[in-house]
């Protein structure tokens, strides 16, 4: 029965994070976009509480729930409304709040939501409860992440890492940090491995933290690897060469975390439309949906225009999360969503900075904020382009080598 | 819910489902669907300046019985669960829709689009197999136990796919059937909707465009003026689907003291007449306009009593209805230029190799989902009986530049191929301009 409306049963949790948002984000949203590189220590109590939510409850950033299918999935017979849906949903809200304080929350990483799909009991007994960040980047490797050169060789009971990484998101501050390196650089994409590495190993050198356009409440480390040893047990899945099963172990991630970011992206557009529809309210321009938007003030159309890719934006990423929730493939909807969202936000966030002139403009508000944060969200986790990429090769029937 | 209730609906969707297909098996549809080949025409000529004539004389539109007051389809249950699925019936008719569009309609397209006019078997088919009496009440003969909206979209997205003009002809007699059992009087309901649920369902529109620029539906220069007990009409329609052909109007009309409003208005009348309005796409429909001239009704042609609320619901079900149609040819481009752009060779390979041609194609993609969704939802939560004022402008933004891109993009794709009339890409780009100029003609 189609319904696209919000499961009335998150609706307490959406209101939940809506008030996280508001009281907590909001009010030093702007304090750690000026402090650079300052731990935003109020999340430390927010955590706190956090964890003592049950595990999916929706409240938590990219890494709270994990993406175990089986444990998630379709429980065999009719619609299902999971956990998928209600991080969704909650990332929608904290994002909404402050999109570098929501990839900031302690224990939230995508690391933890590597760790939380693939791990084995073991190593979430080990790692569990542990702030793991994501290390996948590297000078020469973007977006093309099966050309990573980091490599990892067996030396007895542990592995020997050695390579550079950038752009690690919460490098600085995790507890963890999961590398992505090669074991056989000759064997291609099947041989890359991920590795849990403790933040404190000695073989593990922080370079520098990046200044950035926006995101700044949410610090970037550039490390440098050499002979990190790390015991065996730290490889999180098979330490099989799987030249067959190719590079979808370790992308496997990928697929379940874009949904998230385009949330991400959606609560961020949200959070710049609504303070748009109030400055041009305050501008005596009104939205009015029944008349034909092209009939209103300029101002208005825009609006409406920029509140329809919203819209298609919002709905794609919902219906991913739900794609999840019922065990069905998604990966072309993921990667639709995370297009949509995406570049909706970058459109929007610098549309409504257009509309609202200097207010916009100006550090007094949060919009000139939000257009700055955009522009990552429609990079990280999959550039538009590499989205585009993977819609195009799922529609068309192709392989990588024929669309590169 | 309790047992019996959940039994109790079981029971009644599966008696919609019965329903259905008794009234299907028992015309001889499906046969002559496999049978007939030859489809004969009536030529519907659109001429260069078009000439005027009066409208038909049609039937004489008589109660059967009295109702005691209007009898609505209920809004449905609020619905807890986000679920992107068609329930079993939705899919059964979306299917069987969707096998007439791809069996039939299609291949008539072109045809129809040179000529300016649906073969009247196609419309029959279409007809029968219930498209027109969705809107109706059951205790009028309909076959739906609450309003369908959702089902409405599903229909309109499944037909366009096979042409969008043919789809509008196909819809509109079942616009004004929706438009009577939402906002009719009892005697209006008594009257005109029996016509409806019977096979020889009267050529009708729901007139509410006029022709200028910035058109405003809410703002009407076609007036309604108050004479004694009846109503006079004056004023110009504009994308009218069939008008000669049409026994009755339902037309939006400034009322007097009350503001815009609907009356339902039988052809024939004295100063109503019609005139072929051909356009650059919809031309299977064979658009014209109607124009008013003291057209003098009855007071009881009023409907809703000239509440807005309820001129301003018809408005939004027109809206989204328009957007169904350009989802379900948005989705016939996808599916026509994928093939093509995989064996199209250009310098030794695939052209759809090149990512300047492939991330076209994933634009149409991504856009004509979001298109699909904003549709169901402003669909969904009509139904529901929620508000859905905000989702229906957006699905229309959206249906509208989305749309027209995804139809410029399909000519695009096939270069100069795309540009002649050997394929059908021309075709939808000339339809797709029509999802954000339409207004009324289609409810759902």
């Amino acid at each position: 029965m189609i319904n696209l409306e919000t499961p009335k049963k998150f609706k307490p949790l959406a209101t939940q994070a809506n008030q996280v948002a508001t009281e907590v984000f909001r009010p030093i949203s702007r304090k750690y976009d000026a402090a650079e590189h300052a731990y935003p220590k109020e999340l430390d109590m927010l955590a706190s509480l956090m964890d003592g939510l049950d595990e999916g409850a929706g409240m938590g950033g990219a890494g709270a729930a994990g993406v175990r299918r089986d444990s998630n999935g379709n429980d065999g017979e009719g619609n299902r409304n999971g956990s998928n849906m209600a991080t969704v949903l909650g990332i929608i809200e904290l994002c909404w709040g402050d999109v570098g304080l929501l990839l900031s929350m302690p224990r939230q990483g995508l690391g933890n939501s590597a760790i939380a799909s693939v791990a084995t009991e073991e190593q979430l007994e080990h790692y569990g409860g542990k702030w793991a960040a994501m290390a996948i980047t590297e000078p020469e490797a973007g977006s093309d992440s099966a050309a990573i050169r980091t490599t990892a060789e067996l030396d007895g009971d542990e592995y020997v890492l050695n390579g550079e990484k950038i752009f690690v998101t919460s490098g600085d501050r995790a507890d963890l940090i999961v590398v992505w390196a090669s074991l056989d650089r000759s064997k291609g994409r099947a041989a890359i491995k991920s590795f849990i590495v403790e933040r404190d190993n000695p073989g593990l050198k922080l370079d520098r933290l990046e200044h950035k356009l926006g995101i700044r409440a949410s610090d970037t480390a550039n490390f440098t690897l050499q002979d990190c040893r790390v015991p065996k047990e730290a490889l999180l899945g098979s330490p099989e060469i799987d030249t067959k099963a190719g590079f979808g172990g370790a992308m496997q991630t990928f697929d379940n975390t874009r949904p998230l970011v385009a949330a991400m992206a959606v609560g961020v557009t949200r959070a710049a439309l609504e303070e748009t529809r109030k400055r041009l309210g305050e501008a005596s321009v009104a939205i009015d949906y029944d008349r034909p938007a092209l009939s209103q003030h300029a101002a208005a159309a825009r609006y409406l225009e920029m509140e329809a890719d919203y819209e298609a934006a919002h709905l794609l990423t919902l219906q991913a999360a739900w794609m999840a929730d019922n065990a069905k493939p998604n990966s072309l909807q993921a990667s639709m969503a995370k297009a949509k969202a995406g570049r909706t936000c970058v459109d929007v966030t610098l549309g409504c900075v257009e509309l609202c002139g200097s207010v916009g403009y100006g550090e007094n508000e949060l919009l000139e904020k939000w257009a700055r944060d955009a522009k990552i969200l429609d990079i990280f986790e999959g550039t538009q382009q590499i989205q585009l990429l993977i819609v195009a090769r799922q529609l068309l029937g192709k392989s990588s080598s024929e669309l590169r | 819910m309790t047992a019996t209730q959940e039994r109790g609906l079981n029971e009644r969707s599966q008696g919609f489902a019965l329903r259905w297909l008794t009234r299907l098996a028992g015309t001889d549809l499906l046969d002559r669907i496999r049978i007939r080949k030859g489809l004969e025409r009536a030529v519907f000529t659109t001429t260069k300046n078009g000439f005027r004539s009066a409208t038909v004389a049609g039937r004489t539109f008589k109660a059967a019985r009295k109702l005691a007051g209007p009898a609505r389809q209920p809004t449905g249950k609020p619905r807890s669960l986000f679920d992107v699925t068609p329930d079993d019936e939705q899919q059964m008719l979306q299917e069987g829709v969707r096998n007439f569009a791809e069996a039939k309609v299609r291949p008539a397209a072109g045809g129809a689009d040179a000529e300016c006019t649906t073969p009247a078997e196609l419309l029959e088919q279409a007809n029968e197999l219930g498209v027109n009496m969705l809107g109706v009440p059951e205790e009028l003969g309909g076959v739906m136990h609450e309003q369908a909206a959702v089902t409405s979209v599903l229909i309109g997205e499944a037909l366009a796919y096979g042409d969008m003009g043919i789809a509008y002809a196909a819809l509109a007699p079942g616009a004004v059937a929706t438009a009577i059992a939402h906002w009719g009087t009892a005697e209006q309901e008594a009257a005109y909707l029996p016509s409806f649920t019977d096979e020889n369902t009267p050529a009708a529109a729901l007139a509410i465009l006029e022709p200028r620029a910035l058109f405003d539906p809410l703002a009407l220069e076609t007036k309604a003026r108050r004479d004694g007990d009846d109503w006079v009409l004056d004023g110009a329609k504009s994308l009218v689907t069939r008008p000669g052909q049409c026994e009755l109007f339902v037309l939006a009309a400034e009322a007097e003291g009350l503001g815009p409003a609907l009356f339902v208005v039988e052809s024939g009348l004295a100063g109503l007449s019609t005139e072929a309005e051909p356009a650059m796409g919809l031309r299977p429909a064979a658009t014209g306009r109607l124009l008013l001239e003291g057209v003098r009704v009855p007071a009881g042609s009023l409907m809703a009593e000239g509440r807005r609320e309820a001129y301003v619901e018809c408005v939004q079900r027109a809206r989204v209805a328009w957007c169904s149609l350009a989802v379900g040819t948005a989705q016939a481009v996808l599916d026509y230029v994928i093939p093509y752009v995989n064996e199209r060779t250009a310098f030794g390979e695939p052209v759809s190799n090149r990512q300047g041609v492939a991330f076209a194609v994933s634009d149409i993609g991504i856009e004509s989902d979001g298109m699909r969704l904003a549709t169901y939802r402003a669909a969904s939560r009509a139904d529901q009986g929620q508000d859905f004022a905000r989702e229906t402008s957006l699905a229309r933004r959206l249906c509208a530049q989305k749309g027209m891109r995804i139809g410029s993009d399909g000519v695009q794709l096939l270069g100069g191929h795309g540009f002649v009339k050997e394929h059908p890409v021309e075709r939808w780009y000339r339809d797709l301009r029509a999802a954000g100029v339409m207004e009324g003609a289609l409810l759902v």
